[in-house]
């Protein structure tokens, strides 16, 4: 098969070819840091929580309270309309405590679960239109005007926080925001810490609370799983750290390594669209395709012709 | 000694110069004191204090102020409910501890007489006293549902209103028209903040309020001039900031789920929690579950059976019917369930991707096989309609126009 070129079609090839070269050689922004590092290192103005599962009596004055300060209305289903009694996070509850049972003995531990608001979060890297962002402090915060409803960074959280509100017309995604415009902004802590009786959930700077919950860990040696803060690494870092005497995994944090979710998403993405080379060999196999059946058929549509005397019907 | 109570009478004396005029001793003032430290609302000036003496102290050198207390549309409720209290007795209340220059339903003089008598004391301790306002004022008509001495409430209240130097309401009525005001309302009664809403006023919402209440607020105004903190409905904070659901000694029931369906059955009798009858506790931010009425334990509402009608709440009392459960707004289940840890995303397992790969496989392997038998048919000489006939091409359907 004999390809001929000619005058019109060489300028097509030479567009193409001159685009490829004049993007690459274009100068790119001067990065001084990696934008989404396998490790990253939390700000020095990083907020965080520090709960405590030990410390946690169950008492579920959080729940109520992150609910008042996000206007939420109380999960009633399962209760008849009396107390707010949600099955899991969703889309009237940021906030809840669990309660894990071992089911061969009496051990039991609460635990409390919102958004993690990872270092460098799933969610946000996942979010096509940036309505999830990473804000002041750290806190991973939702913009109603930017989102489409994809539920991407509910697929993409490895721990399940954002929910999606299936049952309204107009539908938002919920989760912690960590009390951003709520409170953070007035100067406030979060409405859950600020509920806690018990200080089982605190509120502060990151690296003050690590230093904390190092020190419960070094006070009582034996007390704590593992003897580490989870939350530290996970997941390249995030600003909820939770310390607790029963298996991260079985009070429903997930095992995960210590690359940054937002590293993991943001190299993948970056390999199949550098310099756009994933979609223009997909144009390009798929167009060699287009012509090689389109050629196949003009020959065969010549014999077809000459074999039967009519005229090609497609 | 009566001589020189009649000389006293003529000028304002501290709370400690009375007592020792009446012969009071000091030690009875002490017992009234530590009584006040043990019933008076928490979060009140006077608690602040550690022992008893050290609220005589503060008290003995109160002037006694000086009070004029009007009636309007009420049913004397809350002066009843204030005759009940002991501790301290009314008597010593208004006798010792205020000043209390006029109330009809107290006083002996009647027509021409007590109306002198509450000129004199306006005139007397203008921008002084206290007015402390019973009972809704009616509007519709000019007022002319409810006069006093030929004038009508509304008059009345200006006139007296204007000259006091602070006004506490008494009751649901008087803070925002109570009962008078429930539908259809007829005498278009409002409450006394709706018509001097420039003035100091505190209101004392409750059919009828707690005694002890007002007690706190008269004396926190007598011993340094202030009112205590209010809410956004002038309610005194340290009465009014929880709920009566929080203190409930009926909660335990509420979180256990224990509820009285009809009077009478035995979750009633068992005094279980009354949110199923309308109780109006969970909305409505009052002491009566912590500060019983007549110092007696159990005399109020919810203590002997019958559910809170929500007295304290503009919005609530004789607004919402009585046997309607409220919206419960931000109550967690009690520690009696908890939500289990659970995931919604779930794992892969080995087997489902095993089955997918077997379909996938399946599909992938009948789609080769059938474009195989596709071109087949397509290369098959002898298949109908692939030639036309070479007997009548003319009249064959793909002939050639």
């Amino acid at each position: 098969m004999r390809v001929k070129l000619d005058r019109r079609q060489a300028f097509k090839v030479m567009i193409g070819l001159g685009g490829t070269a004049v993007s690459a050689m274009l100068p790119k922004p001067a990065q001084a840091v990696e934008e989404h590092p396998a490790h990253p290192v939390a700000p020095p103005d990083a907020i965080a929580m520090l709960y405590d599962s030990t410390v946690c009596t169950g008492c579920k004055a959080c729940m109520p309270a992150c609910n008042e300060a996000n206007g939420l209305p109380a999960d009633t289903l399962l209760s008849g309309g009396i107390w707010d009694m949600p099955t899991g996070l969703n889309a009237q509850t940021k906030n809840i405590i669990e309660l894990y049972k071992d089911p061969q003995s009496d051990d039991f531990a609460y635990v409390k679960k919102q958004c993690m608001h990872c270092l460098d979060p799933a969610c946000v890297a996942g979010c096509p239109f940036g309505s999830l962002k990473k804000s002041d402090w750290g806190a991973v915060t939702w913009n109603s005007s930017l989102c489409i409803g994809c539920r991407y960074c509910e697929v993409a959280c490895p721990f399940e926080v954002p929910k999606f509100e299936w049952n309204s017309w107009n539908p938002k995604i919920v989760k912690c925001e960590f009390c951003y415009d709520q409170r953070l902004k007035q100067g406030m802590e979060p409405a859950c810490t600020a509920a806690c009786p018990t200080q089982a959930v605190i509120f502060g700077k990151r690296d003050d609370l690590l230093a904390k919950a190092k020190d419960r860990i070094a006070e009582s040696p034996d007390k704590y799983f593992e003897n580490r803060v989870y939350g530290e690494h996970e997941a390249g870092g995030t600003q909820v750290l939770y310390l607790s005497s029963v298996a991260f995994d079985k009070i429903g944090l997930p095992k995960l390594g210590t690359t940054s979710l937002g590293h993991y998403a943001t190299k993948v993405t970056s390999v199949i669209y550098k310099w756009l080379s994933g979609p223009v060999l997909m144009a390009g196999v798929l167009g060699l395709a287009i012509r090689r059946n389109w050629n196949r058929h003009e020959l065969e549509r010549v014999e077809h012709e000459k074999e039967t005397g009519f005229p090609d019907q497609l | 000694m009566l001589s020189s109570l009649i000389t006293a009478a003529t000028a304002l004396e501290t709370i400690d110069e009375r007592l020792s005029h009446c012969g009071i001793s000091r030690r009875s003032f002490i017992v009234f004191c530590s009584s006040l430290m043990i019933a008076a609302p928490y979060g009140l000036a006077i608690t602040d204090k550690k022992t008893p003496e050290e609220v005589a102290a503060s008290l003995g050198n109160v002037i006694r102020p000086p009070v004029i207390w009007l009636h309007f549309q009420d049913c004397t409720g809350c002066t009843e409910s204030l005759l009940q209290t002991s501790h301290p007795d009314f008597g010593d209340l208004i006798l010792n501890i205020i000043s209390l220059e006029y109330h009809e339903t107290l006083m002996a003089g009647s027509g021409l007489q007590a109306r002198q008598a509450l000129d004199e004391a306006v005139k007397k301790y203008s921008g002084k006293f206290i007015l402390v306002v019973e009972g809704s004022i009616p509007t519709k008509d000019g007022g002319i549902y409810m006069k006093l001495a030929g004038r009508p409430a509304l008059e009345v209240l200006a006139e007296i209103g204007g000259q006091a130097a602070a006004i506490v309401a008494i009751g649901s009525c008087a803070s925002w028209g109570g009962i008078p005001s429930a539908d259809p309302d007829p005498t278009g009664a409002v409450g006394a903040a709706d018509l001097l809403p420039n003035k100091s006023i505190v209101n004392i919402p409750g059919c009828p309020p707690n005694p002890y209440t007002l007690l706190g607020v008269l004396l926190q105004y007598a011993a340094d001039g202030t009112l205590p903190e209010a809410d956004d409905q002038r309610r005194p904070k340290f009465a009014f900031d929880r709920e009566i659901h929080e203190h409930c000694p009926r909660r335990a029931h509420f979180d256990a789920g224990n509820f009285v369906k009809q009077y009478g059955d035995k979750g009633h009798r068992e005094g279980w929690c009354l949110y199923e009858m309308g109780c109006k506790g969970p909305d409505t931010h009052a002491g009566c579950s912590t500060r019983h009425f007549n110092e007696i334990p159990d005399v109020w509402p919810i203590g002997i059976g019958a559910p809170c009608i929500g007295c304290t709440e503009k919005a609530i009392a004789f607004r919402v019917p009585m046997f309607q459960v409220v919206q419960l707004h931000t109550i967690a289940a009690p520690p009696t369930s908890y939500a289990a840890i659970g995931t919604t995303h779930g794992a892969i397992s080995p087997l489902a991707t095993g089955l997918v790969g077997l379909g996938i496989g399946a599909l992938a392997g009948a789609g080769y096989v059938a474009s195989r038998e596709f071109s087949k048919v397509r290369n098959d000489e002898s298949a109908p309609g692939s030639k036309p006939p070479p007997n009548d091409s003319e009249s064959g359907p793909g002939a050639p126009v």
